[in-house]
C-alpha cells in the first residue's frame, strides 16, 4: 500500500491542487487584474491603470473604516485573549461541573454571525431605549461597544478550548516543582504557565486579530455602519463602494481597496506571527 | 497486488468526485429545454408569490421553464449584479428609470421590433436611450398617505375635512392630542430600517424635487437648490411627532412594523402605495371600503388641486447577452403577461398592478381607482421624478441624516447638506466618464 502511494503520490494530490487553482488561485490572480478595470461584469473589464488604487487610498471613508477596524481589532483581541485565557484557567482548576461550563460557554460559537448581530442588535437597542440612550445605528460609540460584546460574547468560548487545550498539555511535574520551591501562584502563572501555552497564545492571537481585522456579518448586521459610514470596518465599507455603487468605476475601486485589504490582512499576521513565535519556548 | 492497485486506483477517484462535488451542474429539465428558458429577476418582494404562481402557469400552458428569483427589499442592484455574471444570468431584469439604465444600457436588448413594446400604451412608457428602447414600463403605481376612514370618523373627520397640508396638520395633532382617548395615534411609524426608509428618503423626497423642478421648469438636474426642504422638514415632523412610537425608536422600526400597526388600527395614516393594496385589504385584514388614499400635502403650490403622486420605476429590460433562443422565450413570456387573459388578471388582482398595454385588465384596488377618480376630476397627478435622483448613496446618506435627525443626535442641517450637497457630489460622480 505504501508503495502504490509512493508511486501514485501526485493522483492524490492533483485533485486538491486543481481544486486549490480553480477555487482560490486563479479568482485571486484575476481579482489582482481587475483592481485594474473599471467593469460591470468581470467578463466585459476595461483596464483603467493605477486609476483605482488612486482614489482608494484618497477615499475618506477607507480611511475612517481603517482607523475604525485597527482600535477594533486591537480592543477585541486584547479583551478575548484575556477573557478567555481567565476562563480557562477557571475551567482548569478543580471546579464542578466544569466540563458543563464549557460547553455553555463554547455554544455561542456555533451560531452564524448575522443571526447574531440581528439577536443582539434587537438586545442592545431594548436596552438602550430603556437607558433613553440614542440606539446603536445612531451613535459610533455604541455601535463600537455593541460590536465589542458581541464578538467577545461570541469568540470568548472558542478561544477558551484553545488555551485549556494549552494549559492542560504542561507536565503537572512543572507545576509540582515550582510548588515544592515555594513558588506563589502569580510566580506559577507568569514563570511557568504563560511561557508554555505560547503556542496556544500564537494561535489564538493570529485567529482574533484576523477576525477582527476581516469582520463583515456582525458588522453588516449590527449597525450597517450606520450612522453615515461612521461605525463601517474595511470589509464592510469594500462590500458598500463594490455593491452599494452603481456605474463601473466603482467595480474597480471596491475592487482595488479589498486587494489593499488584502496586503494589509498579511502584513499585519505576519509581524504578529513573528512576534509570539520568538517568545515560545520548547518543554 | 494487483488488488491494492485498484483500492488506491478507486480512492484515487473518491477524492476526485468529491473534490469536484460542488460544481454539479444545474438540473436536466432547463438544459434539454429547446424552446429556451426564462429567467426572471423581480424586483417586488410584495408580488414574489404572485409571479411564483404565474410562472408556474406558463409553464404548465407552454412548457418553457420560467424561472422567477425575487431579490430582498433594498438589494435589487447588488443582486443583479451578481447574478450578471454568472453564465445563466437573468434574461429579464429591472431597471429603475434613467438613471439606473445608464449603468446597464450595454446589457439591455434594443425592444423596438418586440411584441411587447408594439402592445404598450405610448412612448412615455418607455425608456429609450439614442433611438433605441431599452427598458419597457410593466406597472404604473400611485402613492399618497394610505388613510383608515373608519378610523378617522372616530375622531370625527373625514377625507374631505383634509385639503391641504394646513389641515392634515390640524388632524393629525388633534388626534395625537385625543390619542390615549381614541387609542390610535395619526401615523405609523416612520421606519427608518432599511425595509421602510424608501418611503420617506425617495418617496416623500420626490415632492420637494418636483416642485423644485416646476418652479425652475427643468425635468432634471446637476444640482438640486433645495428651495422647499424646509416644506419637507415639516411634513416630516408632522410624521415623527404625532406617530405610534417615540422619534429616537424609530432607527429600528421596519416596514412590517409599520404595516402591521395600520392592519391593526393602531394609525389612521400610512404612506404607502397601491402596491400594498394586497397586503392591508382582505380577511383578517382592513376592508376595502374603510380605506382610501389621500395626496401628500407639503404646503406648496395649488394644494386644492393636488392628486396623487403616479409613475413608475419598474422598467423590464431584456439581456442582450442571453442565448438567442432565451431571449426569444423572454419576449413571448412578456408579452404572455400583458396580454394573455391569465397573464393580465395576474397582473391586475394579484400584484394589483395598473399595466400600461393595449390589453390591460382593469383592477379593484382601491387606490388605483382613487387615482382614476381624482385624474378625472382634474386634479394634477404628481410624476415620479425620484427616478432623477444620482445615485442610491444619495439616498442612503440622506436616509441617515434623517435618521440621526429624528433621533435629536443629529440637526437639519445635515439632511440639507445629504440634500444638496450630497445631489451635487454624487452627480458628478455618476456621471464622470
Amino acid at each position: 500500500m505504501e508503495k502504490a502511494v509512493r508511486k501514485y503520490w501526485p493522483v492524490f494530490l492533483l485533485p486538491t491542487a486543481a481544486a486549490f487553482c480553480v477555487g482560490f488561485l486563479y479568482p485571486f490572480i484575476q481579482g489582482l487584474y481587475l483592481s485594474f478595470c473599471s467593469f460591470i461584469t468581470i467578463d466585459r473589464a476595461k483596464f483603467n491603470g493605477l486609476e483605482n488604487y488612486k482614489y482608494a487610498l484618497t477615499d475618506a471613508t477607507f480611511l475612517h473604516s481603517f482607523w475604525f477596524t485597527a482600535l477594533f481589532t486591537i480592543v477585541v483581541t486584547i479583551l478575548i485573549n484575556v477573557g478567555a485565557f481567565a476562563l480557562a484557567l477557571a475551567l482548569t482548576s478543580k471546579l464542578k461541573a466544569s466540563n458543563l461550563f464549557r460547553t455553555i460557554f463554547f455554544m455561542p460559537n456555533l451560531i452564524g454571525g448575522i443571526v447574531l448581530g440581528y439577536i443582539w442588535q434587537i438586545l442592545l437597542n431594548g436596552v438602550l431605549t430603556l437607558l433613553e440612550k440614542p440606539l446603536l445605528a445612531l451613535d459610533e460609540r455604541y455601535g463600537f461597544i455593541g460590536l465589542l460584546i458581541l464578538m467577545c460574547w461570541q469568540q470568548i468560548g472558542y478561544m477558551m478550548i484553545i488555551y485549556i487545550a494549552g494549559l492542560q498539555s504542561i507536565p503537572d511535574d512543572y507545576i509540582e516543582a515550582a510548588k515544592i520551591d515555594g513558588a506563589t501562584e502569580g510566580q506559577i502563572l507568569w514563570k511557568i504557565k504563560i511561557p508554555n501555552v505560547m503556542p496556544s497564545i500564537t494561535i489564538c492571537m493570529f485567529l482574533s486579530l484576523t477576525n477582527g481585522f476581516k469582520l463583515f456579518d456582525q458588522n453588516l448586521a449590527l449597525t450597517g455602519g450606520e450612522p453615515a459610514h461612521a461605525s463601517e470596518m474595511l470589509a464592510l465599507n469594500i462590500y458598500n463602494t463594490f455593491y452599494g455603487r452603481s456605474g463601473p468605476q466603482w467595480r474597480g475601486y471596491g475592487q482595488a481597496k479589498a486587494v489593499l485589504f488584502c496586503i494589509m490582512v498579511i502584513i499585519i499576521s505576519m509581524i504578529q506571527l513573528r512576534a509570539t513565535r520568538s517568545k515560545e519556548v520548547q518543554q | 497486488m494487483k488488488f491494492k492497485k485498484v483500492l488506491a486506483l478507486a480512492m484515487v477517484a473518491t477524492m476526485a468526485v468529491g473534490a469536484f462535488v460542488g460544481c454539479g451542474s444545474k438540473d436536466e429539465g432547463s438544459a434539454t429545454s429547446d424552446s429556451g428558458q426564462v429567467y426572471y429577476l423581480n424586483f417586488k418582494p410584495e408580488a414574489d408569490e404572485a409571479w411564483q404562481a404565474l410562472a408556474k402557469e406558463y409553464t404548465e400552458e407552454t412548457g418553457v421553464p420560467v424561472t422567477v428569483v425575487t431579490a430582498a427589499s433594498n438589494k435589487y442592484e447588488e443582486t443583479l449584479t451578481v447574478e450578471m455574471d454568472k453564465s445563466e444570468a437573468p434574461t429579464l431584469f429591472h431597471v429603475n428609470g434613467p438613471v439606473g439604465l445608464n449603468n446597464w444600457k450595454d446589457y439591455c436588448l434594443d425592444l423596438s421590433d418586440s411584441e411587447v413594446y408594439g402592445n404598450l400604451n405610448g412612448d412615455e412608457y418607455a425608456l429609450i436611450d439614442n433611438g433605441e428602447v431599452k427598458g419597457i414600463a410593466m406597472a404604473v403605481e400611485t402613492y399618497g398617505i394610505i388613510t383608515n376612514t373608519k378610523l378617522l370618523a372616530e375622531a370625527g373627520y373625514t377625507v374631505d375635512d383634509i385639503q391641504s397640508f394646513e389641515d392634515l396638520k390640524k388632524v393629525a395633532e388633534d388626534i395625537t392630542a385625543r390619542s390615549s382617548e381614541l387609542g390610535f395615534a395619526a401615523f405609523t411609524s416612520a421606519g427608518m430600517d432599511d425595509s421602510s426608509d424608501w418611503r420617506f428618503k425617495t418617496h416623500l423626497a420626490n415632492l420637494p424635487i418636483y416642485f423644485e423642478y416646476q418652479a425652475e421648469e427643468e425635468t432634471s438636474t446637476d444640482a438640486i437648490k433645495g428651495t422647499y426642504l424646509e416644506n419637507y422638514k415639516n411634513v416630516f415632523d408632522l410624521y415623527i411627532n404625532n406617530s405610534t412610537c417615540k422619534p429616537t425608536e424609530l432607527a429600528s422600526k421596519t416596514g412590517d412594523d409599520s404595516e402591521s400597526e395600520f392592519i391593526n388600527g393602531e394609525a389612521v395614516f400610512f404612506q404607502n402605495g397601491s402596491w400594498e393594496y394586497g397586503n392591508v385589504v382582505g380577511d383578517g385584514k382592513l376592508a376595502a371600503e374603510d380605506v382610501t388614499m389621500i395626496p401628500i400635502y407639503i404646503g406648496v403650490g395649488d394644494e386644492a388641486n393636488q392628486g396623487l403622486c403616479t409613475g413608475t420605476e419598474n422598467y423590464w429590460c431584456v439581456n442582450s447577452a442571453a442565448d438567442e433562443k432565451d431571449i426569444q422565450a423572454t419576449l413571448d413570456f412578456m408579452n404572455w403577461c400583458v396580454s394573455s387573459d391569465k397573464g393580465t388578471t395576474a397582473m391586475a388582482d394579484d400584484m394589483g398592478f395598473v399595466i400600461p398595454f393595449k390589453d390591460a385588465k382593469e383592477t379593484d384596488n382601491v387606490f388605483v381607482k382613487k387615482d382614476t377618480e381624482m385624474q378625472a376630476a382634474g386634479k394634477t397627478t404628481i410624476p415620479w421624478n425620484f427616478t432623477t435622483i444620482p445615485s442610491e448613496q444619495w439616498k442612503a446618506d440622506l436616509s441617515s441624516a434623517l435618521t440621526a435627525y429624528a433621533a435629536g443626535t443629529g440637526s437639519w442641517d445635515d439632511v440639507k447638506t445629504a440634500f444638496v450637497d450630497g445631489w451635487a457630489t454624487e452627480y458628478k460622480a455618476a456621471n464622470q466618464e
